[in-house]
């Protein structure tokens, strides 16, 4: 498999999905999964994966001795895998800038020159797929479609791509022509798509003209969280809290919720609107919550890493992801697990597996106002949605999601 | 000897417009006009006017043989003399024949029973006065909302003078037992039960024209042999039906309607009668006694209220309408009574089940909105602005019984001050009367002091008028004490 992104050092909701679908499959049994991704920190977890880090892998020979190898990239990576990679070096790549160990550096982000990392991580492709065994090539998301395709190239083994999102939803229509050509080339080349709803998959076929037969969509899920998250400690304040967490971008619609919230604070002043996160468009929400004269209740404290999300979430009353277009959408039931009621947009993925939250369209903020209004106004309301959702959200588990990729790969080798 | 009973329902709620919680306060009309006139148009035109023309048919051509019930809701028939009289004519029609019985039943199709007796105690009677209006008979046979009963409700029912109960035969109550037959509540022995046989009501309700069934083409022929073929000593088969079955439910190209008038034909060559529900409690005894300890329906698998009471929405929606019952019957705007009446109907909460499967497909057929969410948080906006309509009739600051008493003291006194005026208008007369009398001794004696008597007379009524106003200010907060002055004004 090849990723960007694996947890605990995450960005977006990629490396998350990444993480739970190859556990999902791994739970499901008689899998052997090496999962590589750019610049692996040494504290992922390994149980289920063998994770290889781009970043280690020489791509021109250097004469190192064993010592030396284990005291660099000990941590990540086995000396022996070290040499055998180092044995398939396919050409000399030495005018690209390498370390001491013949290694390309990779930021494992989404650094300015993100172009370049994808195209040398897929250079580190050629060489791992020909130090390994495998069955079957699996790429999460646009950045890896090239290093996928070139594994392929070299292996003739089957290439399944996963769609986590395309490059419609992160741009409100105004695409990218190069991502577009990247996304649609991994498309062409693949022997099967994976998307993460049907929403998605409608943008697949539709909008880069793949044959439908091909493409099937497979819902994300959600880990169970652990008890210390659940247990997180809180400061709720005294009012109803309505929190809306992401990226604040076009795609995540932050301009409906601001002015949802004027239309809730019109007539109810008892609550506080909190949108977290950072993005481009928060300087402009910020100007919009002030012009709107509802900066007093409308607060933005900024973007929240790992346990702070879930005291976040503990902290409230009612969670919001009005986006424009989203392709699933985890953050929601990640709320359902900490049992708060969730509002989302129809143009949201995961409104196709959930019945249990709120459906709006991302334009109607008439709705999503009163939806607001009605969970914390109405306790039965509140408690109804709270209860069954944890419910249901406690059903979408990965090794479901996983089970249905493994169907997908036997019908991918049998062909 | 067997008979068929056949009872057909028709509702239709006055649906809600799309009302958001800005409107509260604001907007006090609550209703989709457009919705709730297209709906009871269409289904009127495909079913409940044909259905009825067949009924006069069948009654016309089996020579008054062929009788039934009909149960029609007050806000149903609001809706019909709203939006198709032609349809109330239809009905005037049946009731004409003499064949038809108009049953008793809530008039708002309210789940009233369940939560507020004397709510219900006064529906009931406020439909039978309708129907009494309408069609010119009184009901003697009580069909209450959705069929929900329970042995709590019998004396009440027996008490209020109703002969019969029409119920859903409910597996678990009968067990064992046949619904074909007439039973007697457990804690009302003089009330008879009416049982609906589930079966029976069902193949023509749901599957009369599913190919899939193996019984697939029903006819009238062999639904009148499976009738016949109950063993002998079982008299009666009671076919509880909504009327939209024929031409909505069942559409016409079904055959529904050549079904329905076909059956008496057959019914008599089988030596089959049709009862109405109180000839059938006449004519027959109970067998047994029934005991229902929770409240049973028609609706859903489960045929009890969880159709209506099965989720913290709908809960909590209930208590909330009934928490202003007792304010909404003290006050006497039309306006709010109309709308009290509207908002009780039961449909509102089946709208906010959050059943799955076969049950949720049925309420989400129903339903105008696309989630139960989007159905609670709807109702609830209205219902708070009913609240607050209710609210500024009497503050919530006083208690029901305060202004129970409050109520009582104000009609006392405007009472009290009609009185007074006719006394001083009488003693003015007197007054005057003297005051003549007394000029025609002036002219005749030319004599002065008689007239200083009278006056103190009149002065100390005034004095006891403005001492009843200065008695109801104190306690009295806005609204009352205008109603106060203005009955003074009146009077």
């Amino acid at each position: 498999m090849f990723g960007w992104e694996f947890p605990p050092h995450i960005l977006g909701g990629l490396g998350t999905a990444s993480y739970g679908l190859t556990k999902g499959m791994w739970e499901c049994g008689d899998m052997d999964i090496t999962f590589v991704i750019p610049k692996p920190h040494g504290d992922e977890e390994k149980g289920f994966a063998h994770i290889v880090g781009a970043s280690q892998i020489p791509i021109a020979w250097r004469d190192v001795n064993r010592e030396y190898v284990e005291n660099r990239i000990g941590h990540v990576m086995d000396p022996e895998f070290y040499y055998q990679l180092r044995s398939n070096i396919y050409a000399d790549f030495n005018y690209m800038r390498t370390n001491d160990l013949g290694c390309i550096e990779f930021s494992g982000r989404y650094p300015d020159n993100l172009l370049e990392e994808i195209n040398n991580y897929s250079i580190c492709a050629g060489v791992i797929a020909r130090s390994i065994d495998f069955d079957i090539i699996h790429s999460h998301d646009w950045l890896t479609y090239p290093a996928g395709i070139h594994a392929k190239q070299v292996t003739g083994k089957p290439l399944v791509i996963h769609v986590h999102a395309t490059d419609f939803d992160r741009s409100r229509g105004n695409v990218n022509p190069t991502v577009f050509n990247i996304e649609r080339d991994g498309m062409l080349h693949a022997d099967h798509i994976i998307t993460v709803s049907n929403l998605t998959r409608r943008t697949v076929i539709e909008k880069y003209g793949i044959d439908p037969a091909k493409v099937t969509t497979v819902h994300n899920a959600v880990e169970p969280l652990s008890e210390e998250l659940l247990n997180v400690q809180a400061n709720k304040p005294k009012e109803k809290v309505v929190t809306f967490l992401g990226r604040i971008t076009m795609q995540k619609g932050p301009e409906y919720f601001v002015e949802a919230a004027a239309k809730v604070l019109k007539n109810n002043h008892n609550v506080r609107f909190v949108m977290a996160g950072s993005g481009d468009m928060m300087d402009k929400m910020i100007a919009l919550a002030a012009e709107r004269g509802i900066a007093d209740r409308f607060h933005f404290p900024g973007f929240q890493k790992g346990k702070q999300v879930y005291e976040m979430l503990k902290a409230s009353d009612v969670y919001i992801m009005p986006s424009v277009s989203e392709p699933f959408g985890i953050s929601p039931l990640e709320a359902m697990q900490m049992g708060v009621p969730s509002i989302i947009s129809k143009q949201s993925g995961c409104a196709e597996i959930l019945d249990n939250v709120i459906k709006t369209d991302y334009w109607d903020i008439d709705a999503m106002a009163d939806a607001i209004y009605s969970i914390v106004t109405y306790p039965a309301m509140y408690n109804q949605l709270r209860e069954d959702g944890l419910a249901e959200v406690n059903q979408i588990t990965w090794d479901k999601a996983g089970a249905k990729v493994i169907a997908i790969y036997k019908q991918v080798m049998n062909r | 000897m067997k008979a068929i009973c056949f009872y057909f329902q028709i509702h239709q709620p006055f649906r809600l417009k799309r009302y958001r919680f800005f409107d509260i306060g604001n907007d006090h009309y609550y209703y989709d006009d457009f919705a709730n006139d297209d709906i009871i148009t269409r289904i009127a035109q495909r079913s409940y006017i044909p259905a009825a023309e067949s009924l006069l048919r069948m009654i016309d051509e089996s020579k008054g043989k062929f009788r039934c019930a009909i149960s029609i809701t007050g806000i149903a028939l609001e809706q019909c003399e709203q939006y198709v009289p032609e349809f109330i004519d239809v009905l005037k029609k049946l009731a004409d024949t003499g064949k038809v019985e108009f049953l008793a039943e809530t008039y708002a199709h309210s789940l009233a029973s369940l939560a507020d007796p004397e709510e219900f105690a006064l529906q009931v009677k406020a439909h039978d006065e309708k129907i009494n209006a309408l069609f010119g008979v009184k009901p003697k046979v009580l069909r209450n909302t959705e069929l929900i009963y329970c042995d709590d409700l019998a004396p009440q029912i027996a008490q209020m003078g109703y002969k019969g109960v029409i119920t859903e035969g409910a597996k678990h109550i009968l067990g064992w037992k046949s619904p074909n037959y007439v039973y007697s509540s457990a804690s009302a022995p003089k009330l008879k039960m009416l049982l609906k046989n589930s079966k029976l009501s069902d193949d023509i309700a749901f599957r009369f024209s599913n190919p899939e069934w193996e019984s697939y083409p029903l006819t009238a022929d062999k639904y009148i042999g499976w009738i016949a073929d109950t063993p002998a000593d079982e008299q009666i088969v009671n076919l509880f039906l909504n009327l939209e079955t024929f031409g909505e439910m069942q559409s016409r190209e079904t055959g529904i309607f050549q079904f329905l008038e076909a059956l008496p034909r057959f019914a008599a060559e089988k030596g089959i009668d049709f009862w109405t529900p109180s000839e059938a409690v006449a004519k027959l005894k109970p067998v047994d006694s029934l005991s229902v300890l929770h409240p049973i329906s028609w609706a859903d698998e489960a045929r009890d209220t969880t159709a209506w009471l099965g989720n913290k929405l709908q809960n909590e929606a209930f208590q909330k309408l009934y928490s202003v019952a007792e304010r909404v019957r003290l006050c006497d705007d039309r306006r709010i009574k109309q709308d009290w009446n509207y908002l009780q109907a039961s449909d509102h909460f089946f709208y906010m089940s959050t059943k799955h499967l076969d049950d949720g497909a049925v309420h989400s057929h129903f339903s105008p909105y696309e989630t139960p969410f989007q159905a609670f948080t709807n109702y609830m906006n209205v219902l708070a602005d009913f609240i607050v309509r209710v609210e500024e009739q009497y503050p919530l600051s006083i208690e029901n019984e305060e202004l129970n008493a409050l109520l009582t003291t104000i009609r006392n006194q405007s009472r009290e001050i009609a009185e007074l005026t006719k006394e001083v208008e009488s003693m003015r007369k007197n007054v005057e009367h003297y005051n003549e009398e007394r000029k025609l001794r002036e002219a005749v004696k030319e004599e002065a002091p008689a007239a200083k008597k009278a006056a103190p007379k009149a002065k100390k009524a005034k004095a006891a008028e403005v001492k009843t106003e200065a008695e109801c200010t104190p306690a009295e907060p806005a609204a009352p004490k205008k109603r106060c002055c203005r009955k003074k004004k009146e009077a």
